[in-house]
């Protein structure tokens, strides 16, 4: 019987292009004693593109899967950092009379407003439950980056610092690696503009991973698959001014934590990154 | 003295009275500081940075607003809102600014993103979530851009990162019906 029990709302990304951070994500909770329940019947966030296009259906969508997680009668923990933002903002949303009776409408069902969302950051950063580390990560140099939407706004995710967002910092600490001090950690990577604006999220990808590889990073750790696919899966196609290639492997943070409790590359799904990160792990003997 | 009193009176504030209505924010409020566009990504991108958005929806230069991309390739990262010193959440004017074009069904300057999300609505409306090879086709069939994005093709197939067929959500039809259900309750406030 696991400890903790919750449901899973994966999202869309991490049922394709970003399946590792699925895999890993299973992987890691059932070593710690946590039970995920996927819920069933989750469907689509809307991300950016339902709530610029009408606040109604922004928050409708991810109240369909609110209402089938209330329905669960458990915490709901969601690794994506878009699903958890406009999770949290339906939340907001149901609090306001106006707005929760607009939603309750275009359900046609009831919401209540005191539904546990929790993102998987927070779940897994150490303070909620620990982590029995049998390979420390010792010697690799980690550049955490948040992104935005796990910080901002604060009033909605009620996270971290917005500006120095620390935890995932404490928590790679806490796995034996060394977490860099640096600028990027939760400006925008062009977000989910690399289909319409690919100029746009090349050039905003690339400053981040520049500054993290120019302060010695090793990798850099990510808890969103937005972020994780314009760093990693568009990282080729940056050049740098002298024409070398960066070759700085992207890690979802539950694969870090994986490496930590001994799991295997194999296991963690760490080949299915675009930039390889096993010839670095295994210079620094940690795959 | 006000903002409201150095504005020309003779300038329309139609458009500052709808983007207030429809993001609940004081467009008045704003003091020009700059700190929005400091801290903006996007800014360098964009036809008007968002300080400059702010002042032009002030003074009511409409059409300079209305034609800009600005709103199109703003990432809704948040740091301008969590930055103002006025408190003036200004992604969500953003993003009623791109509302509105929507809803207007003016024609968008960044032709890109608006095909893009009306297609990734589209695949969630039919599916109830999203399916990445799909969203990619279509995209390249409705923006007219045929060869985008295929050179990761291959490398995402062998590395098991692309379905190819769409998985259709149990109870698909539920989620066709919240599209149409919201479309009325907004419709029925437009008129009401």
């Amino acid at each position: 019987m696991a400890e903790l029990v919750y449901s899973y709302y994966p999202g869309c990304a991490l049922h394709s292009s970003s399946k590792e951070y699925d895999i890993s994500t299973r992987l890691v909770c059932e070593a710690l004693g946590i039970e995920l329940r996927e819920l069933e019947g989750w469907i689509c966030c809307g991300a950016s593109s339902a709530h610029t296009t009408s606040d109604l259906l922004g928050l409708a969508l991810p109240a369909q899967t609110l209402k089938i997680a209330e329905e669960s009668d458990l915490p709901l923990v969601v690794p994506c950092a878009m699903c958890f933002s406009r999770l949290k903002f339906t939340i907001a949303g149901l609090k306001d009379n106006a707005t929760r009776n607009d939603i309750n409408k275009a359900l046609d069902e009831e919401l209540g407003q005191e539904i546990e969302v929790e993102s998987l950051l927070k779940v897994l950063d150490g303070k909620t439950i620990s982590i029995p580390v049998t390979k420390p990560l010792t010697g690799l140099k980690v550049a955490c980056y948040y992104g935005c939407l796990l910080v901002r706004p604060l009033e909605v995710t009620s996270l971290d610092d917005i500006e120095n967002p620390t935890m995932m910092d404490g928590l790679v600490q806490n796995l034996g690696a060394e977490s860099i001090d640096w600028d990027f950690k939760t400006e925008c990577c062009g977000a989910g503009l690399p289909i319409a604006r690919p100029d746009m999220v090349l050039d905003l990808s690339y400053q981040i991973l520049s500054q993290a590889k120019s302060l010695g990073a090793d990798c850099v750790a990510v808890a969103c698959p937005m972020c994780h696919s314009n760093l990693d899966m568009q990282q080729k196609k940056m050049k740098s001014e002298d024409g070398q290639r960066l070759n700085l492997p992207i890690l979802y943070f539950t694969q870090l934590i994986g490496l930590a409790l001994g799991l295997s590359a194999k296991e963690l799904a760490l080949r299915k990154h675009f930039i390889n990160p096993l010839p670095m792990l295994r210079d620094k003997g940690l795959a | 003295m006000t903002v409201d009193m150095i504005t020309n009176p003779t300038t329309s504030n139609q458009l500052r009275k709808l983007i207030e209505a429809r993001s609940g924010q004081k467009m008045l409020a704003c003091y020009q500081c700059g700190k929005c566009t400091a801290g903006c990504r996007a800014a360098y991108a964009m036809d008007l940075a968002p300080r400059q958005i702010m002042r032009s929806i002030q003074i009511g230069l409409e059409d300079e607003v209305l034609t800009c991309n600005s709103y199109w390739v703003c990432l809704q990262c948040q740091v301008c809102s969590a930055r103002c010193p006025r408190e003036i959440d200004i992604a969500k004017v953003m993003e009623s600014l791109r509302q509105l074009a929507i809803a207007e069904k003016s024609k968008p300057p960044e032709k890109e993103v608006a095909v893009f999300n009306r297609i990734f609505l589209k695949m969630i409306k039919r599916y109830g979530r999203v399916y990445e090879a799909g969203l990619a086709a279509f995209y390249n069939l409705f923006s007219k851009h045929f060869f985008a994005n295929l050179s990761l093709v291959p490398s995402m197939l062998f590395k098991r990162k692309l379905s190819i067929l769409p998985v259709k959500v149990k109870g698909a039809k539920k989620i066709a019906r919240i599209f149409d259900r919201v479309k009325e309750i907004e419709n029925e406030k437009v008129s009401g």
